[in-house]
């Protein structure tokens, strides 16, 4: 059973959403440094994480499309009940995506923006600090049981399903660790004192992250039981084990200035996060009555699905790969043009 | 019920303005590339200053490609939990693939947009060419989706559930073909007339220079060929929906009564109480001998099915007149510019203004065939399988979003116009353009900055 199609297809969907949070994470992290620019740097603050974002966005949005496609084709059983239970968060969430992208090919910068850029400027900002926390709640509403299906009927308050104090937590939560991806990510493309301020900014963010993980585990005990029971079980833990290991390392790294290696430690400490959550919902898609194998498509379709993803990949890889060596890599050409910034 | 039509409502709007900037996302990147192409083989700047311009334009308009896409995809299961559910397995898979090809698209239309210095000019021509190739895939890859709802296949239908599900079958349906090339060339052409338009209209502004002339020339090259390729193709659509949707036939046609040797109706304004078409142009056994290629054949009329299985006649009909009208007129400004320019060599005001026209008139066509087909398709949202009605999300407050969609686009378009206005104030001028600047802040080719 553990190696059903479904559950390789739930696999596939995780490494989807661990693409998304890593790569458009920080994308919507850089949006909320954008938000919270302050002091006379706050113009080349701006102008570091729209370079930054500028070239790599787009493909990294793409996760979530094909996150959402990976639901429908393989669990639509589990993509209607969300989509209606998710009615209103998932309106507010397309808002916020909607607005950000809109923004960010939108607004300009300082002396050169005109007319409506400047409201599309803060829209930039304000757009990126919302869709993450909403995010977040939508993954802690299925957790906690708030979504009921029986007979294929949703029962569901479409209200106040997404607003419990767990996915207020989990949104603050997702909220801070983009920030920290976005802020450390960050650090490696600027130098001198822009790199400062986002070191500060990484401090601060990795600090917040720490404290609202603390936060969680109470809230989770009184909310989820059985996820927090699953989270500190055999099965879980040394997952969450690892990420909290991880979680130290990079915020030491950046405290001795390893950037490069606080990239990597803060990346494996998001994934590690993810993946601890994954294990602790198994075999649960939405808590308590959709399961991985009850929802999902016929073989036929999840044998599409996986058999097409290798090609995929064969197509996806060397393309990123080039993408962000092409813009991730050293350039000198761009560290020289970051100090004039 | 209440939900229904503002689900549709909805629905529509969104694929309307999704459709314009979808069509944009396969075109313009094919321009790009070939103007890129011929600025590297003949190193006339003009060429290079029309890439650069394109680029920064197909920056912003992908994005607003991207996010209203995204919005599609989420709607889907926002507004049709149940379609999804039982066509989620079966149309999936283009999805799935389509996925892939949004993947190369966003990624080397970063490594192009933002790669005008980082890359040698050869390789940032090459990764041009997967954009273009990506583009054209995407839009083939959804309408494989659209198509099977059309004309689903791949299944058995038991009890409301879909049994012995074949997703191969679902992907490659019988219908695919026919309307993605008619799908594509409409992208094309579609978005070659709008360039067309932008440049023609410099043109009638006085600004007679090269830029504007090799601009509009090449538009119009694209243009033309597909303008001319797409009556063809929209013969073999024609026959596709004679066979397989009836009903919609006889929408489009307004043709009320089964009869042989039906007539074709142009124009008109359908009156379904008195099943008449005032105003319309009948041309004898024009139907039959359109729909099967034999003037005789017995066309099934609107009486085969009960009333409440309509579609909206009027709406279907009207527009079915707006795009192959429309297609029509682009043909003959088209064929004219051609021959003002073989006789002449010099552009008058009077065909650059029908080229203007012809600018508004490919995105109108665009926007008609998907009413036609869509509307055409009621009240069915999977022909023959599940009704529309029975497909709507239960949850509350679809009125509200719809509202809401409304308002959000309205504010992207007036944004993206006077974007787009004011990247279109003529050639670029060499502090403006990338390419040209030296040094200094612009760096970036950020169209952010633009
Ligand atoms: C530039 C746009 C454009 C132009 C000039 C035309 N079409 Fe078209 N047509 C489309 C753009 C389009 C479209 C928007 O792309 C549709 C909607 C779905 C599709 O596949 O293509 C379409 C659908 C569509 C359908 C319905 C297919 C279905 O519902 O399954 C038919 C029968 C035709 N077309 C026929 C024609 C004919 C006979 C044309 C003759 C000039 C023509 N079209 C010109
Ligand atoms: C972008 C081009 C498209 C346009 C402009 C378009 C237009 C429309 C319109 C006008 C409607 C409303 C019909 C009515 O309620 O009377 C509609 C409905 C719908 N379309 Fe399309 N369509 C497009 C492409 C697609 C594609 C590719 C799909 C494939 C998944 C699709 C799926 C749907 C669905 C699910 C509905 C709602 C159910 C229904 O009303 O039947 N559309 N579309
Ligand atoms: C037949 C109608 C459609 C065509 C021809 C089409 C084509 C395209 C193209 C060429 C793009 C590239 C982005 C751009 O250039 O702006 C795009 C983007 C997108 N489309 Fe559509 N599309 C259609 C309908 C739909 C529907 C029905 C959906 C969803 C259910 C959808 C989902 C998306 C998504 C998610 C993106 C964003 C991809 C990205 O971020 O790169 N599209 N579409």
């Amino acid at each position: 059973m553990s190696l059903s199609l479904s559950a390789l297809a739930a696999g596939l969907a995780l490494l989807a959403l661990t693409a998304y949070t890593v790569l458009a994470g920080a994308d919507f992290g850089g949006g909320v440094w954008d938000f919270f620019a302050r002091g006379q740097r706050a113009n080349a603050q701006r102008r570091a994480i729209s370079e930054a974002m500028g070239p790599v966005w787009e493909s990294n949005h793409v996760w979530l499309i094909f996150l959402l496609v990976i639901l429908f084709t393989a669990f639509p059983i589990a993509f209607s009940a969300l989509s209606e239970a998710f009615f209103i968060p998932f309106h507010l969430l397309l808002l916020g995506i909607i607005l950000r992208g809109a923004a960010f090919v939108f607004r300009a910068h300082g002396s050169e923006e005109a007319g409506p850029q400047r409201v599309w400027a803060r829209a930039f900002g304000s757009a990126s600090v919302i869709t993450p926390v909403l995010l977040g709640m939508c993954l802690g509403a299925i957790s906690a049981g708030e979504i009921r299906v029986s007979d294929g009927i949703v029962r569901v308050n479409y209200f106040t399903a997404w607003l419990t104090p767990l996915s207020w937590a989990c949104g603050a939560l997702a909220l801070a660790l983009f920030a920290y991806l976005a802020a450390v990510y960050l650090t490696l493309e600027t130098e001198g004192d822009l790199r400062e301020d986002f070191r500060k900014r990484t401090l601060i963010s990795g600090g917040v992250v720490v404290a609202l993980s603390v936060l969680l585990i109470p809230v989770l005990v009184w909310q989820a039981p059985r996820l927090a029971e699953n989270l500190l079980s055999l099965r879980a833990l040394p997952v969450l084990a690892l990420g909290v290991v991880f979680a130290l390392l990079s915020l030491w790294a950046v405290l001795t200035r390893r950037f490069a290696v606080a990239r990597v430690t803060a990346i494996a400490e998001v994934a590690m996060l993810l993946w601890g959550w994954a294990l602790a919902q198994w075999p649960y898609l939405i808590y308590p009555d959709l399961t991985i194998d009850a929802s999902a498509a016929p073989d036929a379709t999840l044998g599409f699905l996986l058999a097409t993803a290798p090609f995929g990949a064969l197509l996806l890889i060397p393309s990123l790969w080039l993408l962000f060596a092409v813009f991730k890599g050293h350039n000198p050409e761009a560290a020289g043009s970051k100090s004039k910034a | 019920m209440e939900n229904l039509i503002a689900a549709r409502l909805q629905m529509a709007i969104s694929l309307g303005f999704h459709m314009v900037f979808a069509a944009l996302g396969i075109g313009m990147p094919l321009l790009m590339v070939v103007a890129e192409g011929l600025g590297l083989r003949t190193k006339k700047a003009v060429y290079l200053d029309l890439a650069h311009k394109w680029a920064k334009a197909t920056g912003i308009l992908f994005a607003i490609g991207a996010v209203s896409g995204t919005a599609l995809s989420f709607e889907l299961g926002l507004l049709w939990p149940p379609f999804m559910k039982l066509a989620g397995p079966l149309i999936g898979p283009a999805f799935a693939l389509e996925g892939y090809a949004f993947f190369i698209e966003a990624i080397f239309l970063g490594l192009y947009l933002y790669g005008w210095k980082r890359l040698k000019p050869t390789a940032h021509w090459l990764c041009g060419i997967p954009v273009a190739v990506s583009g054209a895939m995407s839009g083939v890859l959804v309408m494989s989706a659209n198509s099977w709802m059309q004309n689903p296949t791949g299944f058995n239908l038991v009890n409301g559930q879909a049994t012995d599900i074949d997703p191969v079958k679902a992907l490659i349906n019988p219908s695919w073909g026919v309307l993605a090339v008619h799908l594509t060339l409409a992208s094309y052409m579609a978005t070659a007339f709008m360039v067309a338009g932008v440049y023609a209209w410099g043109l009638l502004k006085g600004r007679r220079d090269t830029y504007h002339k090799v601009g509009l020339a090449i538009a119009m090259v694209l243009g033309t060929i597909t303008a001319i390729a797409q009556p063809i193709s929209g013969d073999f659509a024609a026959r596709l929906v004679a066979q397989t949707q009836p009903v919609k036939l006889a929408a489009m046609e307004s043709q009320f009564k089964t009869e042989k040797g039906a007539p074709l109706r142009i124009g008109g304004i359908p009156d379904i109480n008195n099943e008449t078409v005032p105003f319309s142009i009948e041309i004898p056994y024009g139907l039959s001998f359109l729909a099967t290629h034999d003037p005789n054949a017995e066309i099934q009329g609107l009486d085969a099915v009960p009333r409440s299985d309509w579609p909206v006649v009027g709406l279907v009909h009207i527009s079915f007149q707006v795009m192959v009208g429309s297609g029509l007129i682009i043909i003959l400004f088209a064929l004219l510019y051609w021959f003002i320019r073989w006789r002449k060599r010099e552009h008058g005001k009077w065909i650059l203004r029908a080229l203007v026209l012809s600018g508004v008139l490919g995105v109108a066509a665009l926007e008609a065939g998907w009413i036609v087909t869509e509307v055409g398709r009621q009240p069915w949202i999977i022909y023959n399988v599940m009704r529309t009605a029975d497909a709507v999300t239960p949850a509350p407050g679809v009125w509200y979003t719809f509202a809401g969609f409304i308002g959000l686009y309205v504010i992207l378009a007036v944004t993206l116009v006077w974007m787009l206005l004011r990247l279109a104030t003529g050639r670029p001028t060499v502090d403006e353009d990338p390419a040209t600047a030296t040094g200094g802040r612009k760096e970036a080719d950020d169209v952010a900055v633009a």
